[in-house]
């Protein structure tokens, strides 16, 4: 029975991850890794690891996948498929032997452990209950790291992806230049200061963010953050 | 089942995160094949848990979940970077950083 179940989870698995793979449109790719997910949590089941196949389905499964979603859908994803040239070829040969090579040293090996059905089991091996134990005794700075680890994270992420107000300029500069110029001369628009005295010379620049604050985004706090990028 | 035949199939994922990494160009798909291998280390570490009765490993796997989690964060809110900044979303174009 546990063979049956075993073999159905490692094919879903590993047809979740070729899928990742092959999909061209994203989105597909991402619910492909959903599926591959919950085919590991199967095989994490099989393997006594309760919580971890819990935490795989809770956290990857649900929020992960969900970030992952909104992400596609706001970007987009695009229809590109794979690299130009050699890498084309040889990407997939380089796994195809890596696969090789990980199979003969691990099935070569000789350990007598990996050719057996593991140790003993204890009734709570992989429960909830233990996990917590260790965490909170054996492993308790590891978990503390974590969760500074997902704080630091968290506020990047926030800081990487917020609107930037250096940006604003930015995009009125781009409107302002390809306006055709003769329509807004003499215009009560011009008269009534909507359009913004443009200097020559931006246009040239290949950056134009730094020299298009001649409007609203001299005084932006977020202007020196425009150096990093 | 044997033990072997779980750290087979968690070679197979590897092997299949490593050589998408190599032959997409997304750095949306780039970030699932990197989760595929971390699974595939996930998957060994459960395993070799089993193997000894001992749950150190799974601890590790819940370890290497919080950093997955972490990375996909960062690198999403890059993604969303790069999308604001009206930058190809592509890893071949984004090569500015090469020397």
């Amino acid at each position: 029975m546990s063979a049956v179940i075993f073999f159905i989870a490692a094919i879903g698995a590993i047809t979740g991850a070729f899928g990742v793979v092959m999909l061209r449109n994203p989105f597909y790719s991402v619910l492909a890794l959903a599926f591959h997910l919950v085919s590991l949590a199967a095989l994490f089941l099989l393997l006594r690891a309760e919580f971890v196949a819990a935490a795989q389905v809770i956290v990857y499964a649900g929020a992960v996948m969900v970030l992952y979603v909104f992400v596609v859908a706001y970007v987009g994803g695009g229809e590109q498929l794979t690299t130009r040239g050699a890498l084309r070829v040889l990407g997939p040969l380089f796994a195809l032997a890596l696969a090789i090579e990980l199979c003969i040293a691990m099935l070569g090996a000789g350990l007598k452990g990996v050719n057996s059905k593991g140790a003993a089991f204890v009734p709570g091996f992989g429960a909830p209950r233990s996990i917590g134990q260790l965490f909170l005794t054996k492993f308790l700075f590891p978990f503390e790291l974590a969760s500074i680890l997902l704080l630091v994270a968290a506020v990047g992420a926030v800081v990487l992806a917020r609107r930037r107000r250096g940006l604003e300029p930015d995009e009125q500069f781009e409107l302002r230049v390809h306006a055709p110029r003769p329509a807004w001369t003499g215009t009560m628009a011009e008269a009534g200061g909507i359009r913004l005295p443009v200097p020559e010379e931006p246009i040239a620049s290949a950056e134009p963010v730094g020299t298009a604050t001649t409007g609203d985004g001299a005084g932006s706090p977020d202007s020196e953050h425009e150096g990093g990028w | 089942m044997n033990i072997g035949w779980y750290l087979v199939v968690s070679a197979i994922i590897f092997c299949i995160g490593a050589g998408g990494v190599l032959v997409r160009r997304n750095p949306l798909v780039i970030l699932l094949c990197l989760e595929l291998m971390l699974n595939a280390a996930n998957l060994a570490l459960v395993a070799f848990a089993r193997m000894w009765g001992n749950e150190d490993g799974q601890i590790f796997a819940l370890i290497v979940m919080v950093v997955a989690a972490a990375e996909v964060t960062v690198g999403l809110g890059l993604v969303v970077a790069i999308y604001r900044r009206r930058l190809p979303i592509d890893v071949d174009e984004l090569n500015e950083l090469q020397g």
